[in-house]
């Protein structure tokens, strides 16, 4: 018996084994590494040389860490909840019984397909203050187009707009949530003469409240770490760095200026960050969150 | 790093042809590419010993660098001039001192910042492969158009500044439709503006020296165009030009900047999408007596990595590449100057560019200035370009924001030299 069930042991464990080696290889032995770099001075191409912890000590008196920083959390305190309430107003719109469904899903859903690069293009010809589809459209509708690429008061909610357009994915989970709702509590709800809004806030959302929190953590860690549309947008966080964000400092230390010592003390403050958030999220969610079997 | 290792085992080709086949990564693409492969190509054929690769790669510094770290380099990379010190101090490229000797390939045969380029603390660590200095460029059917001779391109800063004023044009309500003169287009050599005042970037030994009056007075000079036409206006006109450089939407090609400062190339450029420009090509003008003929030396060159298999077969291409025939077939095919002293007959007179003279001589110019030789420079090169954003938009005086640059990168500057000193480097 004890031989079969070891057997059996080995088999999963060989059929896993691609993925464990991979882990090993490609995560967790870089992890394990990256720790150690945040405590050196280490350029990749030489050995490193043990600082303790020095690059965290001069991260706190780096004033380009702190914009970085403070960009970051200014573009996912508005473009979070703004991305999250367009996932969540589309995913209802997309749950009602109309003609041709399908094809509004689809066509909503597209634009999360569209690879960052081809956006960041894209939205810059939308966004142009001077040559741009979306100023002469204000101007029709006598509202003075800003600069929006220009002028760093309109760069951030540029970009807040911009992560609007990839709210597909987040909107395809919320749908899914929507047509888990029990049909019996809506159907109560009616009997008890309940408006759409209040169907909505007390049978609705608290029955999709495991897939927003699912969403905002998602939103949390994807919102700090935004890099390619601004990195491709606004070379060198221009104008006037209010468009640096934290990834890309941390990409500009490890492989423009090869500090990947610092780097990784960056990635790992960064990784506390996001624990921190998520566990407060998850703390924050426990009254309002309802699991069907519990 | 194993990714790239494995798949380097796997995707090897056999080579079967009895040549030692030199992997050779360039970071150009479109007609330049074509310039080093037909350089490729003929070397090729010329021998059959050596068989170069030739690869087009895109971030050629982030991925030499993570070769190099991988222990799979190129034998040779095709960077840029103001990377070799930072790939030199971080031993990513070999030194070339003996190589060169054993070639005959000596200092006294270049003109002089284009070696210098490769040097680092009195050794070689790359070779130029194609040279160019900036002029300023003007657009003549423009200057005819508003009364100016356009024979009489600008020879001081305060004949750019008039000539400027005249060419610029607005709207009643503000809206900039033409600039005479931007400072910031194309934005290549933010940094470049201060030494052109007289200014440096540091003293040579220990100190960061942007903040210098010198350097003070040329960025205020480039904020006075911002108050001159208003930051906002000036913003949103130079906006649309991001990605425009090499297409027919060029701002100087389109005739929405009448004069700005551009490359050797920039000959290529007007040939392809606007052979009809009327234009010309001048020394930049002189900011006060004593700094005539200012210029930008931007150059590409060859390294050999550290790690790369076949040094020796490298350097034989190198050595090929960087014979007057190689650099003059490669040189004219990019219609860009060559960096040596010597040139060949014909080579001028068959020359594309009609101001081909002018970048050679300014090559010469006493007041050519290069980027400082300094591993920090990448991270330099950012600050100021975020100080130059600063003063375009008026967030700060120049004053401010040069004293903020200097103050932050002299602590950077003093770490730098402090670890070549402990590595006896210094």
């Amino acid at each position: 018996m004890k031989s079969i069930s070891r057997k059996e042991a080995m088999a999963g464990y060989s059929f896993a084994s691609p993925w464990l080696v991979g882990f090993l290889l490609f995560m967790a032995y870089p992890l394990a590494a990256s720790i150690y770099f945040s405590l050196c001075d280490y350029s990749v191409l030489k050995a490193p040389v043990w600082v303790g912890l020095d690059n965290y000590a001069m991260l706190l008196h780096d004033e380009l860490f702190w914009t970085a920083l403070k960009n970051t959390m200014i573009y996912a305190v508005f473009a979070l909840p703004a991305g999250m309430a367009t996932a969540i107003i589309l995913a209802m719109l997309l749950n009602s019984k109309v003609k041709g469904m399908a094809a509004y899903r689809t066509f909503f859903f597209i634009p999360s397909l569209v690879p960052q690069v081809s956006l960041a293009i894209l939205w810059r010809w939308v966004l142009d203050g001077e040559h741009g589809v979306l100023n002469p459209l204000l101007n029709k509708l006598h509202i003075p187009g800003p600069n929006w690429l220009g002028d760093p008061h309109w760069v951030m909610p540029s970009l807040v707009i911009m992560a609007m357009w990839g709210v597909g994915n987040a909107m395809l989970i919320y749908l899914a949530g929507l047509q888990d709702v029990p049909v019996q509590l809506i159907e109560a709800a009616d009997l008890d003469g309940a408006t759409s809004w209040q169907k909505t806030k007390n049978v609705t959302l608290p029955m999709i409240s495991p897939v927003i929190l699912f969403n905002l953590v998602m939103g949390i860690i994807g919102s700090l770490q935004v890099f390619t549309v601004p990195y491709i947008m606004f070379p060198n966080g221009a104008p006037a760095h209010s468009t640096y964000f934290y990834t890309e400092y941390l990409f500009d230390n490890a492989f423009r200026y090869h500090k990947m010592g610092y780097a990784s003390a960056m990635g790992w403050l960064m990784f506390v960050m996001i624990l921190i958030l998520t566990m407060f999220s998850l703390k924050m969610s426990e009254k309002h969150v309802h699991y069907q079997g519990s | 790093m194993l990714t790239v290792y494995g798949s380097e085992l796997l995707t090897k080709p056999p080579k079967a042809d009895g040549k030692v086949h030199v992997t050779y990564w360039e970071k150009w693409t479109g007609a330049e590419f074509d310039a080093i492969k037909g350089v490729v190509d003929y070397y090729n054929k010329s021998q059959d010993k050596i068989q170069v690769d030739l690869l087009s790669v895109s971030g050629i510094e982030n991925k030499t660098l993570m070769a190099v770290s991988g222990g799979i380099p190129p034998d040779i990379a095709g960077l840029y001039g103001p990377n070799v010190t930072q790939y030199a101090d971080d031993h990513a490229v070999i030194q070339l001192d003996d190589l060169c000797r054993e070639g005959g390939i000596k200092a006294e045969d270049y003109i002089a910042p284009y070696w210098e380029a490769g040097m680092v603390r009195g050794h070689i660590y790359a070779l130029p492969s194609t040279p160019a200095t900036t002029a300023l460029h003007y657009n003549r059917a423009l200057f005819k158009k508003v009364g100016l001779d356009p024979d009489q391109p600008p020879k001081t800063i305060d004949e750019l500044n008039s000539m400027a004023d005249k060419l610029t044009k607005r709207e009643p309500n503000g809206h900039v439709i033409r600039t005479g003169f931007m400072p910031g287009e194309p934005g290549w050599w933010n940094w470049a503006w201060g030494p052109f005042f007289g200014g440096k970037l540091w003293d040579g030994e220990g100190k960061i020296t942007f903040n210098s009056p010198e350097n003070v007075k040329a960025y205020e000079w480039v904020q006075s165009f911002s108050k001159k036409w208003g930051a906002s206006a000036l913003q949103s006109f130079q906006a649309g030009f991001s990605g425009t450089f090499s297409s027919p939407q060029n701002p100087f090609m389109t005739g929405q900047n009448a004069m700005e400062i551009q490359g050797v190339w920039m000959y290529n450029f007007v040939h392809m999408y606007n052979p009809k420009l009327d234009w010309a090509a001048a020394s930049f003008p002189a900011a006060k007596p004593g700094l005539e003929d200012p210029t930008v030396i931007d150059l590409d060159v060859l390294c050999i990595p550290v790690g790369a298999k076949h040094t020796k077969e490298a350097f034989e291409f190198l050595k090929f590449v960087e014979s007057q025939k190689g650099l003059e077939m490669l040189c004219l095919a990019q219609k860009k100057i060559t960096p040596l002293k010597a040139v060949s007959p014909g080579f001028i007179e068959h020359h594309p560019n009609p101001f081909i003279k002018l970048f050679i001589k300014l090559a010469y110019s006493k007041n050519a200035v290069s980027t400082p030789k300094l591993g920090i420079w990448a991270q330099y090169g950012d600050e100021i370009n975020n100080a130059f954003s600063e003063i375009t938009i008026m967030s700060k005086t120049p004053k401010q924001a040069l004293d903020d640059v200097t103050n932050r990168m002299q602590p950077m500057l003093d770490k730098y030299l402090e670890r070549l000193k402990i590595r006896g480097e210094q």
